[in-house]
């Protein structure tokens, strides 16, 4: 893995809320195609450095840069960093629920993005048959035409996935996909997202141990804002200083 | 390939269906052309109505599709009203002017005419100029297109101001409120070059049509209106039944979301804001010269909140719902004002309707939005719902 | 020092009358006496100058009688007397020495003198000198007033004269003052005036700028070469001070060029030279344009049957070969130098005077929309609902006034019950509207926004239907008529300071419920987070219902001061509303603080746009609402903003 060029660098980035620091000197790296664990306790600022990265937060110092040339992804929008390539899911599931699932994939597949092309849109049959692929990739083949509201909450969970890899990104965020989950389904939501990591990258914050070391990947360990280990999750299992803030409550 | 949108909603060919049939019905029996069943004023009164239908449409894009409550799409309506309004008022005015100066000793010069305008059109607010903003005022293809772009570029520039810094929900509402109610006191003013309080008069008479009765040329606004109101209803169901449509419903549920699939929601929103804004100015451009008459107190905050009202008792989300809210509505109110209802003797009181009509929209409105969120298109779908289990 | 120099005053006075002690007023009378019996302008002057010199102390008297035609001559032997009833018979006598009686006469044997309007002034002006000294101080007062009030040269003298006698000391500074005020319109000597316009340097009263302004008046003249004597204001060349026209025409009202041939003139020609449809060879149906018509008159002109057009070189030769400037009526320039450094100071002082009272007027604007945005501002920040009914709630309490008003005709006892009721009435309707609507759109901005606008039509109208159309008197009491002044230019309305103190008792108020009370401890805890204040025992329902009648009742009393201010009518709310959106929007939702700053700058803003457009304050609200939504621009959430994560999205 160590072959593997980086693909986002965040460096030195802090930021405070109200005098509370979120984020504290925040550095890490990740590469082009790689499956990657975030963990920590409460307040530990993961969800904040996905907003930092997507656009949601800026930063009040740091510098983060993706892709080769790097692009400066501070100075973007949300909307222009997800065409990019940068791709998020939401902890809660928010998919567009008044519209059919075939409706909510085909927004998301990857396409000009731009109102005036698609106010002359008109699909075609590739459009039809990639979105087919992808349903039955997330299991849900059959349920094309329902509207997304009737699904059930992990099949919510899955189309959003679904519209995550509609958008065709080079990276990857993916927070607590596993949440409410029956263990059947975060089998599968576990194979969904190694196989997504073979040609991408894939950032998963996650709670659940269990689900970590199902996931099988290098694990970076945030706490007060700053990264407190990263390795294998053996590695950062027997890290003390782990054990001492999160593991060994 | 994918089926053309008339196929897949069945709803726009009947509206399609209904309103050329309504159109031909009230022409046979108009004084104008038929029967002379309906009068000339009740004739103009129905093109009124295919009017508001198509700002209501323009509402519904807006609002129930793209969930931007704007509470400013009569100043839209009002200003394509005062574009085309100055045309009719200055080319009337100039063939009087010339009439009248046939007589004098030296034939006219152009400087004569314009100065005799002037003081006719200007004379009531005390001055005899005519202001910068009517230097088109004399050619109505130049008037036709201000009548588009000078709401688009209103729609465009405070739209961009709005959208960009990201000001939703109630405060957007309200900032197009204050657009509106700044538009309205700036035309309230004498040398706001719009004739202040007296606005646009006189506009039911065209231009080189003067031989040509009122009841011929209220028919000819029904067509026209109608035939607004069809392009107006097929153009949008076409927007919203395609990916766009799927966007901009997108951006109204969850606009965060929308952003992180890479769509530009500003963008987005922008476009819906002014194409809309031109749909109601359109929508107001054939409006005013069925009424005759505009002034600024047509372009109040009221007028707009009204908007919204029909759009929500007709039924959001649905473009037939807005219609539907237009028409009731506003044929029922000018109904209950116009005193054509009975009185109720209470014996101690007697309620008359002209005083008592607002107090009853008003509350009804209330009820709906309570109890019948999705207005009376809702039930609408429901009726059809149940015929079809 | 002082003494001696009173001594010699004194010295000098006695010194006079002794001179001039000569003759009693019958003897003057007796050897101008035709001069007496027919006087006119001119010729009364001697007779008062001789008067004066008598050492008489009755001269007043002799004035006032003669000037009130109480003067009457005896014509059997020519001897003057007094009459004070003219219609008793015989008619009783006064000596015009003593004032005692001194005899009766038959009515044909008197003649009464009649001096005209002319003579009775100056008999005025010489009679205020006496008033100048009078014992009583209320005279000399009404005689200062009389002075001010229609100066003339004479004056001058009269008051260099008394103002070192004068013992009162205010009396002495107003004659000291008015004496520089004659100074400056009357003396001769340069010097003296400019002293005395110097003397006024920042002096804000109006008679000050109604002398110095005349003194700066000017006059925009022409000539070869600007003369000597000339006192110039400003030199003014063609298109900088002065237009082409303005100019060219200024040359020919001075007879310097020949008056140019103006469109209606020439078209005049034209018509007077109609002949068989023609004018000078051309058609008259083709001089539809100004070149045509022009080409006309030059066929005419050629003719020599009208006179030629000016050229435009010729006009610009004329233009060319003279001055323009603007020039002091006033000769002395050393006056109108000092006249001008003197206002412009007072210009100074003025502005900043004005600048005061703006923004007392400022104040009380922000407090009246403090008072009418405050509620508004509570129920959104807690709550995130617009309630458009806001308005209609201003408007129950001011009729509540009106009603209280009705049934209790003290009116400061009226208004005293109405306060709290106006409160009662509007927390009541407030409470009931969030039991009825508010509560079941939960969540649904939008839904309430329209909701409640509803309600608000429906309000209005019932209050159409209830009180009619016409507008209701809120009559203040006595003790808030008025205004305080402190000078010309500053002052206030009681009604506004009443109106301030109440918004600042409201601010206290609410800070007070909001931050030291367990109410307010709760109110604050469901605006942040309603679900974590709920699991902790916070019953939000309850909150939000008392919040939205808190919210309700205080626009209720806001309706009673704003009716006091204007009249009570249905649209009263409405016609506030968008300004309380306005204020809330721009303060910062959910802060009182922001409020109080959203209401400053609104009010602000409105006085000093109107300030610098004063005619126009439709435009002055325009440009407000257009710099609302600019500013929204750069702080969406507010002047206060609540930051990091309790914002929200």
């Amino acid at each position: 893995m160590s072959k593997n060029p980086t693909l986002l660098e965040v460096s030195g980035v802090s930021v405070t809320f109200d005098g509370f620091r979120a984020i504290n000197n925040l550095s890490f790296q990740i590469g082009s195609a790689e499956l990657r664990a975030v963990i920590g306790p409460n307040g530990a600022g993961k969800t904040t450095m996905m907003d930092i990265i997507t656009g949601k937060t800026r930063p009040d110092t740091g510098k983060v840069t993706y892709g080769r040339p790097g692009k400066n992804l501070l100075k973007m929008n949300e909307s222009a960093i997800a065409r990019v390539g940068i791709g998020r899911k939401f902890q809660r599931p928010s998919v567009f629920e008044s519209q059919t699932v075939f409706d909510n994939l085909i927004m998301a597949l990857k396409k000009s993005r731009s109102p005036l092309d698609v106010v002359f849109y008109r699909r075609d049959d590739s459009d039809v048959s990639k979105v087919e692929k992808l349903a039955a990739e997330i299991g849900l083949a059959d349920q094309l035409q329902r509207l997304s509201g009737e699904l059930s909450h992990g099949q919510k969970q899955w189309l959003e996935i679904g519209m995550l890899l509609a958008q065709d990104p080079q990276l990857l965020l993916v927070d607590e996909p596993a949440a409410g989950m029956t263990p059947e389904e975060r089998e599968k939501t576990t194979d969904i997202l190694r196989k997504a990591a073979e040609t991408r990258a894939v950032v998963v914050v996650e709670h659940d141990m269990e689900f970590v070391r199902r996931l099988d990947c290098r694990v970076t360990v945030l706490h007060e804002g700053a990264v407190l280990a990263e390795g294998s999750i053996d590695h950062v299992t027997q890290d003390q200083a782990v054990i001492d803030v999160y593991l060994g409550r | 390939m994918e089926r053309s949108f008339l196929i897949r909603q069945p709803s726009v060919l009947i509206f399609i269906g209904l309103l050329a049939l309504f159109t031909i019905g009230a022409t046979i029996l108009s004084e104008g052309f038929g029967l002379g069943l309906i009068s000339t004023s009740f004739i103009k009164t129905l093109g009124k109505t295919l009017c508001l239908c198509l700002i209501a449409l323009a509402m519904d894009l807006v609002w129930g599709y793209c969930g931007i409550l704007s509470l400013g799409h009569f100043a839209f309506f009002g200003l394509g009203g005062y574009m085309i309004g100055m045309w009719l008022m200055y080319a009337r005015t100039e063939q009087i002017v010339i009439n009248s100066l046939a007589n004098a000793p030296l034939p006219p010069t152009s400087g004569e005419i314009r100065d005799a305008i002037g003081s006719q059109i200007f004379g009531v607010v005390g001055g005899s100029e005519i202001p910068t903003i009517w230097t088109f005022a004399h050619s109505f293809p130049i008037q036709l297109t201000l009548v588009v772009l000078v709401p688009g570029l209103l729609a465009l520039v405070f739209g961009w101001l709005a959208f960009r810094s990201r000001v939703t929900g109630v405060y957007l509402s309200i900032l197009t409120q204050a657009m509106t109610l700044a538009l309205a006191l700036y035309l309230f003013q004498n040398d706001s070059g719009l004739r202040g309080n007296n606005g646009l008069s006189g506009l039911q008479n065209i231009p080189g049509a003067s031989n040509v009765s009122q009841d011929t040329i209220s028919i000819w606004f029904l067509w026209a209106s109608a035939l607004a109101l069809g392009l107006g209803y097929l153009f949008a169901a076409w927007l919203v039944s395609g990916k766009f449509g799927s966007v901009i419903r997108a951006i109204r549920d969850d606009e965060t979301r929308v952003r992180y699939l890479g769509y530009s929601v500003e963008a987005y929103k922008l476009v819906v804001f002014v194409i809309t804004a031109v749909i109601a100015a359109i929508a107001g451009a054939l409006y005013y010269p069925q009424a005759g008459i505009i002034n600024p107190a047509e372009i109040a905050p009221i007028a707009s909140i009204y908007l919204a009202v029909w759009v929500a008792i007709g039924g959001r989300g649905r473009l037939y719902g807005a219609i539907i809210g237009a028409a009731f509505v506003s044929l029922i109110s000018s109904w209950f004002t116009s005193g054509q209802v009975p009185d109720v003797p209470l014996g101690f009181y007697t309620v008359k309707w002209v005083d008592w009509w607002l107090v009853l929209l008003g509350f009804g409105f209330v009820l709906v939005t309570l109890y019948a969120p999705k207005g009376l298109g809702g039930l609408f779908d429901r009726l059809v719902r149940r015929q079809d289990a | 020092m002082f003494r001696i120099l009173i001594a010699t005053v004194m010295l000098f006075i006695t010194a006079l009358s002794v001179s001039a002690q000569s003759a009693d007023l019958q003897t003057i009378l007796q050897e101008n006496s035709k001069a007496v019996e027919r006087s006119s302008r001119t010729t009364i002057s001697p007779i008062l100058d001789a008067l004066l010199e008598s050492e008489s102390t009755n001269i007043s008297t002799l004035l006032e009688n003669w000037q009130s035609k109480k003067l009457w001559m005896r014509k059997s032997d020519g001897l003057f007397f007094f009459v004070e009833n003219s219609d008793a018979d015989p008619i009783e006598l006064i000596d015009i020495e003593s004032n005692e009686v001194a005899g009766t006469a038959d009515k044909s044997d008197l003649k009464e003198l009649r001096p005209n309007s002319g003579v009775r002034a100056v008999m005025a002006s010489t009679l205020v000198r006496f008033q100048l000294i009078d014992e009583d101080q209320i005279q000399r007062t009404n005689a200062l007033t009389a002075i001010e009030r229609d100066p003339d040269e004479s004056h001058l003298d009269v008051l260099r004269g008394t103002i070192a006698d004068e013992p009162v000391t205010a009396i002495k500074t107003r004659m000291e003052r008015l004496e520089r005020l004659l100074t400056i319109r009357f003396d001769k000597d340069s010097t003296a005036r400019v002293d005395a316009i110097t003397h006024f340097a920042g002096d804000t009263n109006i008679d000050v700028r109604a002398v110095l302004n005349p003194i700066l008046a000017t006059q925009i003249k022409t000539a070869k070469e600007i003369p000597e004597t000339e006192n110039v204001a400003q030199r003014l060349s063609v298109g900088n001070g002065i237009t082409h026209d303005a100019a060219y025409q200024l040359l020919v009202d001075n007879n310097l060029a020949p008056q140019r041939i103006t469109t209606k003139a020439r078209d005049a020609a034209l018509v007077a030279n109609i002949a068989d449809g023609k004018i000078g060879g051309f058609d008259v149906a083709s001089l539809n344009t100004e070149a045509r018509r022009i080409e006309a008159y030059q066929a005419l002109a050629s003719k020599e049957s009208v006179p030629p057009f000016i050229t435009e070189e010729a006009a610009q030769a004329a233009l060319d070969a003279h001055v323009f400037y603007d020039a002091y009526i006033e000769q002395d320039s050393a006056v109108t130098d000092a006249a001008r450094n003197t206002v412009r100071s007072i210009n100074t002082r003025v502005g900043a005077f004005q600048v005061a009272d703006l923004g007392l007027d400022a104040l009380s604007l922000a407090s009246i929309y403090f008072l009418a945005a405050i509620g508004l501002a509570i129920t959104f920040g807690v709550m995130g609902v617009i309630n458009m009914a806001h308005g209609e709630f201003i408007m129950i309490g001011a009729y509540t006034g009106y009603v209280a008003q009705q049934l209790i005709p003290d009116y400061t006892l009226s208004l005293i019950v109405a306060l709290p009721l106006a409160f009662v009435v509007a927390f009541g309707a407030g409470v009931a509207l969030e039991r009825l609507v508010i509560r079941h759109l939960m969540h649904r901005p939008l839904e309430t926004l329209l909701a409640t606008f509803g309600i608000s039509i429906a309000l209005q109208q019932l209050a159409k239907n209830i009180f009619g159309t016409q507008a209701r008197p809120l009559t203040s009491p006595a003790w808030l008529d008025g205004a305080w002044v402190y000078n010309d230019i500053v002052s206030i309305s009681y009604i506004r300071i009443a109106i301030f103190v109440l918004a600042l008792l409201f601010f206290a108020l609410l800070l007070f419920i909001l931050n030291r009370t367990r109410l307010g401890l709760e109110v604050r805890a469901v605006t942040q987070n309603p679900r974590m204040a709920s699991s902790m025992g916070i019953n939000p329902d309850k909150i939000n219902m008392l919040t939205f009648g808190l919210g309700s009742g205080i626009a209720g009393i806001a309706g009673v001061a704003i009716g006091l201010f204007g009249q009570v009518t249905s649209e009263l709310g409405s016609n506030y509303i968008v300004q309380s959106f306005m204020t809330v929007v721009v303060g910062g939702v959910g802060n009182i603080w922001g409020t109080l700053a959203g209401a400053s700058m609104i009010g602000g803003l409105q006085k000093i746009i109107e300030f610098f457009n004063p005619s126009n304050t439709l435009a002055a609200q325009t440009f407000m609402i257009i710099f609302i939504i600019i500013f929204i621009q750069f702080r969406p959430k507010g002047i206060i903003a609540l930051k990091g994560r309790a914002a929200g999205d």
